[in-house]
């Protein structure tokens, strides 16, 4: 085997936000992942621990954990990346979300703020129009493509210090997401979707320090995504559409 | 034992409670969109399109100022040969006068925003904060420039 040792020693976090760390130690395996770790802990050793997972393959976005310190998808993590040769490895549930038990957070308050951000598309074309031509080479169109992969994983939201210290900010999956509609030629939404995006709670608070775009595992940018909100929003408020919104939202 | 995620969301200002439900500020469920929100997603969205262009302003404006002192301290320097330079002069008037404003708009919309993020005040104090800021870099900022121009110049 590659590694130096058989086994690790595996710290994890138990309770909810009182709680504690407990230590178990799990067999080392070729091209083992921290989701791997965490399964072979609860069906081997400790039945009661809670975490989640639904795909394994880095399509569903349900498994993200704190795993040394650094927020992660732990499905496609192998233990080597993230494990130096002493063999220790810690597990905590996902930062700036409340803690449900073990290593399961509550998701509502991340997907809230898409809801808060008009994170749903809102198209104006019936079923018997046709279908809208968007052309895969627009400027705008590529900037959708670009962040569009999001799995809602809520990596970025537990890796970004402004949600840390101003808890009622966005974050960037939400504001990542009224990127990709923005630039939807389809998306009716407009100046509406702007407005609920900037201010002190929206793109105007983020710090430009990129920690959602290090840590993204779909190598998204939430951080260009938020400045092009920014640049939006001001090209928007300089025409006077921002205040033309109220609450006649489509 | 505290987990790092226990003490982490404490550490920024005004320690805000961070877990529990409901504790986002924005999760009340509400549809639609108040006109005040609106309001002031507009006036940020300014505020950060006036920023923007003051910084760049700024930017020439400090290389002048920066490369005439430069120039300036060659023959050595003295508030005479200062005074002789910007005594009565429309052009160094205007220069530093848009400077200051531009100053003032730019320290006054960054205080707003400092205090409305590491202090409790709510926006609205933030915003009159910074206001009073940047009236007060203003006053002080034109009366300078004033001082070095035209008074006592009769």
């Amino acid at each position: 085997m590659a590694h130096g040792t058989e086994q690790l020693r595996v710290r994890v976090w138990r309770g909810a936000a009182e709680g504690r760390w407990q230590d178990f130690d799990v067999p080392r395996r070729d091209n083992q992942t921290v989701l791997d770790v965490a399964t072979h802990i609860q069906r081997r050793l400790d039945p009661t621990l809670s975490y989640r997972y639904a795909c394994r393959v880095g399509m569903c976005g349900s498994c993200a954990m704190t795993v040394n310190g650094v927020a992660r998808w732990t499905c496609r993590t192998h233990v080597s990346r993230v494990c130096g040769g002493d063999g220790r490895l810690e597990l905590a549930p996902l930062a700036n979300l409340p803690v449900v038990k073990d290593l399961v957070v509550d998701m509502a308050g991340f997907f809230d703020k898409w809801r808060d951000a008009l994170g749903r598309f809102q198209g104006d074309a019936g079923r018997h129009e046709p279908v809208a031509r968007v052309k895969p080479d627009s400027p705008a169109r590529r900037a959708a493509d670009a962040g569009v992969e999001c799995i809602g994983c809520g990596v970025c939201y537990a890796s970004c210090d402004v949600v840390s210290w101003r808890p009622e900010f966005l974050g960037p999956a939400a504001l990542n997401r009224a990127w990709t509609l923005v630039n939807d030629e389809r998306d009716r939404a407009g100046a509406a979707r702007l407005a609920a995006v900037a201010g002190d709670a929206g793109c105007h608070a983020c710090h430009t320090q990129g920690s959602c775009t290090l840590r993204c595992p779909k190598q998204i940018e939430p951080t260009a995504g938020i400045a092009g909100l920014k640049r939006m929003a001001a090209r928007a408020a300089l025409r006077g559409e921002l205040d033309e919104v109220d609450g006649g939202r489509p | 034992m505290m987990p790092a995620r226990d003490t982490r969301p404490q550490g920024g200002p005004g320690g805000a409670a961070q877990d529990g439900p409901g504790r986002s500020a924005q999760g009340g469920g509400h549809a639609g969109l108040r006109a005040a929100d609106a309001r002031s997603a507009a006036a940020a969205a300014r505020r950060w399109y006036v920023q923007r262009l003051t910084a760049m302003a700024m930017a020439l404006f400090v290389a002048v100022h920066l490369g005439v002192m430069i120039w300036a301290m060659r023959g050595g320097l003295s508030a005479a040969e200062i005074l002789g330079r910007t005594r009565e002069s429309v052009g160094w008037a205007l220069f530093y006068g848009v400077f200051v404003l531009l100053a003032a708009l730019h320290a006054g919309i960054g205080l707003r925003a400092v205090l409305a993020e590491w202090t409790p005040l709510p926006a609205r104090g933030a915003g009159l904060a910074g206001d009073a800021f940047a009236a007060l870099l203003l006053v002080l900022g034109w009366r300078a420039v004033w001082a070095v121009t035209w008074a006592g110049a009769a």
